[in-house]
């Protein structure tokens, strides 16, 4: 890649901020040269936090018609999933996925809705609204 | 990386620290799902370019973990305190100052500390994606470098034991170099190095088109987040080592790896090209084709075969 054709595309993902990217410059050498972002980046940057938001959008529909917890919108909107929200807080899978059931969510302990809640660093009022 | 070591006061360039431990690198590991989806990595985990660095520089790393997050905050604000830079490992989701599309649970995440605000609390962070030096309050970063889940940091940090030292250029990098193609080109397992391309566009190609286009699409998007995003320079790390090569072709005198270098950012468009053809298949401007892809994979695994196999000779010589 030559210095001229580093991508300096504004790309919004990067909030402002520049990367750096190594390219040939005038002389044939290798130099670092600042970026403001590359199209391909924003792109795929942007599918990754538009399919967690799209999963959080579903899941509150359906906590809204009482077919899931308020937990299931909480863990997408953490960009967490299952596997993650197990590990993350020290809860086997099959607990975890009890819980993302309204009933199941309703039994909650005030002990284990404070560990869900910091594990997602929200509060525990939070945890139980849908915003 | 290159940061602390000059801090320590040995100024290294970032690509000479990159090339000099061995740190370039491919793996396939279809076993480490991160959001479902297989760890592919263009570089070794960072704890393997610590370990590389001390031989070539003649240091020790001390690397630290805690069972708590109050332990390893007391430890890193005595580490501060007595002048220390200390090397952090930590997720990209808890950090505040991270731009939020890019906050991922993404756990393999290093930055570096080199002093504390004692009026707030504040550290002060140099983070290798960001270009100017900022501030974390202490709670955010113990979260960070507590963060649970996959490749866990639990609260790493690092610091060298004793000041390190220029190297013997003349046998360091032909070492290193060596390293690097048999890591690239003789890792007895299929997932690593050249095999692991290769096993890598057989998976690409298996992907569904008709059926489950959506998630096809995400994986893709996946391989090239994990490209071009991860770390510094873009191309999966090959301009990095490039610069690297055209740096070592002056300091052991072999003006051959100049040549090789040029070779290896040519490779590097070509993985800025494979970014490029999955890009526009994600935004469908064109038609979603994993073969195509896959295909990509393929050329870009030849490539850098018969790339390697030329810089073992080069370095041999």
């Amino acid at each position: 890649m030559n210095v001229n054709d580093v991508p300096q595309e504004s790309n919004r993902t990067l909030d402002g901020q520049r990367k750096g990217v190594y390219a040939r410059r005038a002389d044939g050498r290798l130099a670092l040269v600042p970026s403001q972002g590359w199209e391909v980046e924003e792109i795929v940057t942007r599918q990754a936090v538009e399919a967690f938001e799209a999963l959080a959008a579903a899941a509150r529909e359906r906590a809204r018609r009482g077919e899931s917890s308020p937990l299931e919108y909480h863990m997408y909107r953490a960009r967490m999933d299952l596997s993650l929200l197990a590990q993350a807080s020290g809860l086997w899978r099959w607990r975890v996925r009890r819980h993302l059931k309204p009933q199941g969510f309703a039994r909650l302990s005030p002990v284990l809705r404070q560990r869900y809640a910091e594990t997602l660093g929200i509060t525990c009022a939070q945890l139980e609204t849908l915003d | 990386m290159s940061s602390m070591l000059r801090h320590y006061g040995l100024p290294l360039s970032e690509p000479m620290a990159f090339g000099l431990s061995s740190a370039l690198a491919f793996a396939y590991l279809p076993f480490i799902k991160l959001s479902g989806l297989p760890l592919v990595s263009w570089r070794m985990p960072p704890k393997a370019i610590l370990r590389g660095l001390q031989k070539p520089l003649g240091f020790t790393m001390r690397t630290e973990t805690f069972r708590t997050p109050e332990k390893g905050a007391a430890r890193l604000n005595e580490l501060l305190d007595a002048g220390q830079v200390v090397g952090l490992q930590a997720s990209v989701f808890w950090l505040p100052f991270i731009p939020p599309d890019f906050r991922f649970h993404f756990n393999a995440h290093n930055l570096l500390a080199y002093g504390r605000d004692a009026s707030n609390d504040d550290y002060l962070i140099s983070d290798p994606v960001l270009e100017t030096a900022v501030r974390c309050p202490a709670a955010d970063l113990t979260r960070a470098r507590f963060a649970r889940g996959v490749l866990a940091p639990k609260g790493l940090l690092y610091y060298p034991a004793n000041p390190p030292r220029a190297p013997e250029w003349k046998t360091a990098l032909p070492a290193a170099i060596k390293k690097t193609t048999r890591i690239m080109l003789h890792t007895p397992v299929p997932l690593i190095g050249v095999k692991g391309m290769l096993w890598l566009a057989r998976a690409v190609e298996r992907l569904p088109v008709a059926a489950d286009a959506q998630a096809t699409k995400l994986h893709i998007g996946h391989l090239v987040r994990m490209q071009e995003e991860i770390g510094t320079g873009g191309g999966g790390f090959r301009f990095l080592y490039a610069a690297f090569l055209e740096e070592a072709a002056s300091l052991a005198q072999r003006p051959a790896l100049a040549e090789l270098a040029a070779e290896l950012v040519e490779i590097g468009d070509g993985w800025r090209a494979f970014a490029l053809a999955a890009a526009r298949m994600i935004r469908d401007r064109d038609p979603l084709d994993p073969a195509r892809l896959a295909q990509c994979l393929r050329a870009q695994a030849a490539r850098e075969r018969t790339f390697f196999a030329a810089l073992i000779r080069a370095v041999c010589e």
